[in-house]
């Protein structure tokens, strides 16, 4: 017997890849993944303005001046705006440019930040020194008074044709643009710090020992591994930029009249409050449910990457 | 210290420099110049008369030189006149001043001790019923657009109840204390909601983390009462990074601020640098804006000391 060595069964389990895992440690938030829900409901919602303008026979743009305000009903299930236009497919297409706003606006700052803070913390030195007092410098900055006077300049004073610069494509990009240069600090920060913590590991040193070279270490090796921290700071940017971008709509320097987003559907908001409630309600509730499960989701993915929350 | 304070200093106004030559090159690209103003109400101006007049102002020279030229103005105390006011610049941002700091300074206090009361109180048992529901008001009051909030409290408050005036500072002839009071319910209120959130939330993870540590089971073990323990042993612990944050956050309330402003008609800060620009009134918005990058970057900076004054472990170098 006491030669006898035990042997434990070994269990035949499929291997389990780190993105499984997370996904099941996602799946535990209860929260998370009710937000995921919303948010697919939203975007469906969103899409649904092309079959709605087949199926009722209107677009958002065509205004009947002898139906202002009209109750809801089976023509306007929502009723209609103060043009007479309708207000549900009006929130539709709202959403497709409140959401891809919000989208493209992240990516586009997502990258600035990330090549940002890759340089600094993978060169260190100087560099870092001055990109990150820079960084500390937008940081400082109050944010919405800088958009507000980038979101009033003139296109034509920077050389764009005066056609291009009152287009609706123009206004679409602009806000993009504008918001995406002044919102990357945090991943900047983030993306810093993770490829400091990185460059000194092991298996970093040898790729670079064995002749790799810096945009090579970064790309292949740095950047899987910041993965997890930025894909939940890339989240909480979208519901910030949402917000971004409905308050500079409402305040008149974002998307423009006529094309609808759920900003500027609350720019004479301050009077539809007596005269038509329900209009100042809609368009705000939209943007408040969409940035509460963008964030709700930002939490479930910060504790499903986190391997030390065990919930 | 009194060296690292210097050089922070001397970084600050660095910035604010920086932020002055960016801003003036900004409002120099907004649609239009003051003469194309004069020119617009006032049909007998001859395009001959525009072209003098651009240059008896200077308005034909380079950038960077007309900035230089307001530079060592604005260093003299000199900001310029506003357009739409027709007064000095400095008349018109002082009063504002005051006026959005009483907005932020009460809304600030009411989210402070809001956001610890609740803070604390979810972190006692986190994961159960009451955290979840505090999170949950945390996460709305992160979530919420502030305008839409200060929509939806005029909506209720001021249209349906009429309990509080929508807008002003005070009613005509009645500038008593009760009248301002009553005026600033709704916009404090709001501005208190939407950042006792994030407040809340950093409250709240920063207490879970400290009573984790050691520090707190030595001091059930000694015999403290569980309030002691709680608010005295861990938050004074877990005040360190709340503090900084907070300072931090400075800039966000101040956007909330401007936003409160405008929708409540408030002549604060906000909503003068809102109208500023609106009305192509250059030299307020440019000052307008400088004064809020002050405020933002002297509130980092206390943020900074503090975090040493509190924090022993931190040296400032």
């Amino acid at each position: 017997m006491s030669g006898e060595v035990m042997r434990a069964p070994v269990r035949a389990e499929a291997a389990v890849s780190p993105w499984q895992l997370r996904w099941r440690r996602f799946l535990k938030h209860r929260a998370g993944v009710l937000s995921l829900g919303v948010l697919a409901l939203l975007v469906l919602f969103a899409l649904a303005a092309f079959p709605m303008e087949r199926l009722l026979g209107f677009d958002p743009d065509s205004t009947d001046l002898f139906n202002r305000f009209g109750p809801p009903g089976p023509g306007h299930w929502l009723g209609t705006d103060e043009a007479g236009r309708d207000e549900l497919i009006r929130l539709m297409v709202g959403g497709q440019m409140s959401l891809l706003v919000g989208l493209l606006a992240t990516v586009i700052g997502g990258v600035i930040g990330l090549i940002i803070g890759v340089c600094a913390g993978y060169f260190g030195g100087r560099l870092d020194a001055v990109l990150m007092r820079f960084t500390d410098g937008m940081i400082a900055l109050p944010l919405l008074p800088l958009l507000i006077v980038l979101g009033a300049v003139d296109l034509t004073k920077l050389g764009f044709s005066a056609e291009f610069a009152h287009s609706g494509a123009a206004g679409f990009w602009r806000i993009i643009v504008i918001i995406a240069i002044v919102d990357w600090t945090s991943i900047a920060r983030l993306v810093r710090a993770a490829t400091i913590a990185l460059k000194e590991r092991d298996f970093v040193r040898a790729a670079r020992a064995s002749g790799a070279g810096p945009a090579y270490v970064m790309v292949s090796h740095v950047l899987p591994n910041v993965a997890t921290p930025i894909i939940v700071a890339f989240t909480l940017t979208v519901g910030r930029v949402i917000l971004f971008e409905s308050v500079l709509s409402f305040l008149g320097f974002g998307i423009v009249p006529p094309t609808p987003s759920w900003g500027n559907m609350l720019n004479n908001a301050q009077e539809l409050v007596t005269s038509a409630p329900a209009l100042a309600i809609y368009p705000g509730l939209l943007i408040f449910a969409t940035v509460i499960a963008v964030n709700f989701l930002g939490d479930g993915l910060q504790h499903a990457f986190d391997p030390r929350s065990e919930r | 210290m009194t060296r690292y304070v210097i050089r922070r200093i001397l970084q600050s106004l660095l910035v604010l420099l920086v932020m002055s030559f960016v801003i003036y090159s900004l409002i120099g690209l907004m649609p239009g110049d003051p003469i194309d103003i004069m020119v617009a109400s006032n049909p007998n101006i001859s395009p001959d008369v525009a072209a003098s007049l651009r240059k008896l102002y200077g308005l034909d020279q380079p950038m960077a030189l007309r900035y230089w030229h307001w530079l060592v103005a604005a260093l003299g105390g000199d900001l310029g006149y506003s357009r739409t006011h027709s007064q000095p610049v400095l008349t018109i941002l002082l009063p504002a001043l005051w006026q959005t700091c009483k907005l932020l300074i009460s809304s600030f206090v009411i989210s402070v001790a809001l956001s610890f009361a609740l803070g604390i109180t979810a972190a006692r048992k986190p994961g159960g019923w009451i955290d979840g529901l505090i999170s949950l008001g945390a996460f709305a009051g992160i979530s919420v657009p502030v305008f839409w909030l200060a929509l939806m409290m005029i909506l209720v408050f001021a249209v349906q109840l009429h309990w509080f005036p929508a807008s002003g500072i005070a009613n005509v002839g009645d500038g008593s204390l009760r009248d301002q009071f009553v005026h600033l319910v709704m916009p404090v209120t709001t501005l208190a909601l939407a950042t006792t959130g994030g407040f809340t939330r950093f409250v709240r993870a920063s207490m879970i983390e400290v009573l984790r540590l050691d520090l707190v089971r030595t001091a059930r073990a000694k015999g403290a009462g569980e309030g002691r323990v709680v608010l005295v042993h861990a938050f004074r612990n877990a005040l360190i990074p709340v503090v900084t944050v907070m300072a931090l956050s400075f800039g966000v309330l101040f956007n909330g601020a401007l936003l409160t402003e405008t929708m409540f008609a408030q002549p604060g800060m906000g909503k003068m640098i809102y109208d500023a620009i609106l009305g192509n009134d250059f030299n307020l918005a440019l000052s307008g804006l400088l004064f809020a990058t002050l405020v933002t970057l002297v509130s980092n900076l206390a943020a900074d000391l503090a975090y040493g004054w509190l924090d022993p472990r931190i040296t400032l170098q």
